[in-house]
């Protein structure tokens, strides 16, 4: 997503205004400027009611086709409207979980987990039926069979504690990131300190990518005695320092004074990344 | 050969990432004066986690660096400029002030405003003659009072530790960053932000 998004010219950006955005997106023609818009939109926090309206068109396109048969717009118009906050587009998102695009379903995910509107818990846990033994590559794709990463950190922090019996036995899931989440997830439903330290183990794992993405998870999950394991591992100071700041947002929003000796730590450790 | 030429070697000849960033760690862990040169052309080789290794080094090395990296600036691409600021941001010497002060608001990257709003609060000012320090002190509050504009949040938490470190050693700054981080502690969108502007204010009250 992010290699997408770095590969829109800004031209392109400075030429955009929020009606010619949304007129790009209505129109059938250009197909590369709907792609666009879409992008324009959730990156830009348009919120306005016709934007919600194009986007939710968007999402049900059929023009716009990938050489594999996926549905590009369709992923962006997903990803836009997680981004706007607008609930009416739940109940579309949740239709998109049974979309074939493996990338359409994943996209959706990701939005329906940002909307914070649990109705859509049924059917993201539905996805996870079958378990592990289930959860295979799809033969000749980078991608498992269900966009299971996506699905297990929604239910995590859509708070779905209902669905703990069946995100569980993903811990043992052989692909890193899928356990990763299911650790995340496990610990924001459960608090159970277990879940955290696997993912402080994994800060010192081999791969970059892998560090960098556990970083994060801990970060979402604001796992406070993460916060030294955080500053240590092998990454860039700018990740480790947005890793810390997530740290010291969730404890601040549990209400804990801004100088309390925990708040203090992690910030004495950002300190020292600057 | 001696130990350090066999670290040194060892820079130039790897062949993968992984073993660049072990021949610069082993090479900085020396502190030594002879690596200075080889740390500082791994700031050119577009290597992320050897750049922050020979970052790393330099500034404990310290002074001994400085005209080596001032010889070096003019020759260098942005992003080896990028990692050199952050090597004199680190080692705080007042040569530098004029790039920091430049930088901490100019800069394109934000990694590169953070490390220079930060070497803004720790340059080592009594290694100027003693009438320049305040001047030279001046200079930084200014620059600092408006990286707290900054657009991103680590830029602006960075300058906030630094108002508070300036704050420490010039006390004459202290109503003046008093009032601008009660300002902040107020108006500071992030909340993370708003937290160090409150601790800043408690520690510059200790004093």
């Amino acid at each position: 997503m992010k290699g997408e998004e770095k590969s829109i010219s800004s031209s392109e950006a400075e030429q955009l205004t929020v009606e010619t955005a949304i007129a790009n997106l209505q129109q059938k023609s250009d197909l590369g400027a709907r792609y666009y818009a879409a992008w324009w939109l959730g990156k830009f926090r348009v919120k306005e009611p016709a934007a919600i309206d194009a986007l939710l068109m968007a999402l049900e396109d059929e023009s716009d086709r990938a050489p594999d048969g996926g549905y590009p717009l369709r992923r962006n118009a997903a990803r836009a409207l997680g981004k706007l906050g607008d609930k009416r587009a739940v109940p579309p998102l949740i239709c998109c979980l049974e979309f074939p695009d493996f990338y359409v379903r994943e996209a959706s995910a990701q939005a329906l987990e940002t909307l914070d509107d649990t109705s859509c818990v049924p059917y993201l846990i539905q996805i996870l039926e079958g378990g592990v033994e289930a959860a295979q590559f799809v033969p000749g794709k980078p991608h498992l069979v269900q966009p299971y990463e996506a699905v297990i950190e929604a239910l995590g922090t859509l708070g779905a504690t209902e669905a703990t019996p069946l995100i569980q036995p993903f811990i043992e899931h052989p692909v890193d990131k899928v356990k990763y989440a299911a650790a995340r997830a496990m610990y924001q439903l459960t608090q159970e300190a277990q879940y955290g330290d696997i993912l402080i183990q994994a800060l010192s794992g081999e791969d970059l990518q892998l560090r960098r993405s556990a970083l994060m998870d801990l970060a979402a999950m604001g796992y406070l005695p993460a916060g030294e394991a955080i500053a240590d591992t092998l990454a860039e100071n700018s990740m480790k320092l947005i890793a810390l700041k997530g740290l010291l947002e969730t404890n601040l929003q549990a209400n804990t004074s801004a100088l309390s000796e925990d708040n203090i730590k992690i910030m004495d450790l950002m300190d020292s990344l600057l | 050969m001696t130990d350090i030429a066999k670290l040194i070697e060892a820079v130039d000849k790897a062949d993968s990432a992984d073993k660049l960033l072990e021949a610069v760690e082993n090479l900085a862990d020396t502190h030594s004066e002879i690596a200075i040169p080889t740390l500082i052309q791994v700031l050119g080789f577009n290597n992320p986690g050897a750049a922050v290794a020979a970052v790393e080094g330099l500034i404990k090395i310290g002074d001994p660096v400085v005209p080596y990296l001032l010889k070096s600036l003019d020759g260098y691409n942005y992003g080896a400029r990028a990692w050199s600021l952050r090597a004199f941001a680190g080692i705080g010497n007042p040569v530098a002030l004029d790039l920091l002060l430049k930088a901490a608001i100019t800069d394109f990257s934000q990694s590169v405003r953070r490390a220079a709003a930060r070497g803004l609060g720790i340059i080592r000012w009594q290694k100027l003659p003693p009438e320049k320090v305040f001047p030279a002190q001046q200079e930084a509050l200014k620059t600092l009072l408006v990286a707290t504009e900054d657009g991103e949040w680590v830029v602006r938490y960075a300058t906030i530790v630094a108002l508070q470190t300036l704050g420490k050693t010039q006390s004459d700054f202290v109503p003046k960053i008093t009032t601008k981080l009660e300002e902040l502690v107020n108006k500071e969108p992030e909340i993370g932000v708003r937290a160090r502007a409150k601790l800043a204010l408690a520690r510059l009250q200790i004093s």
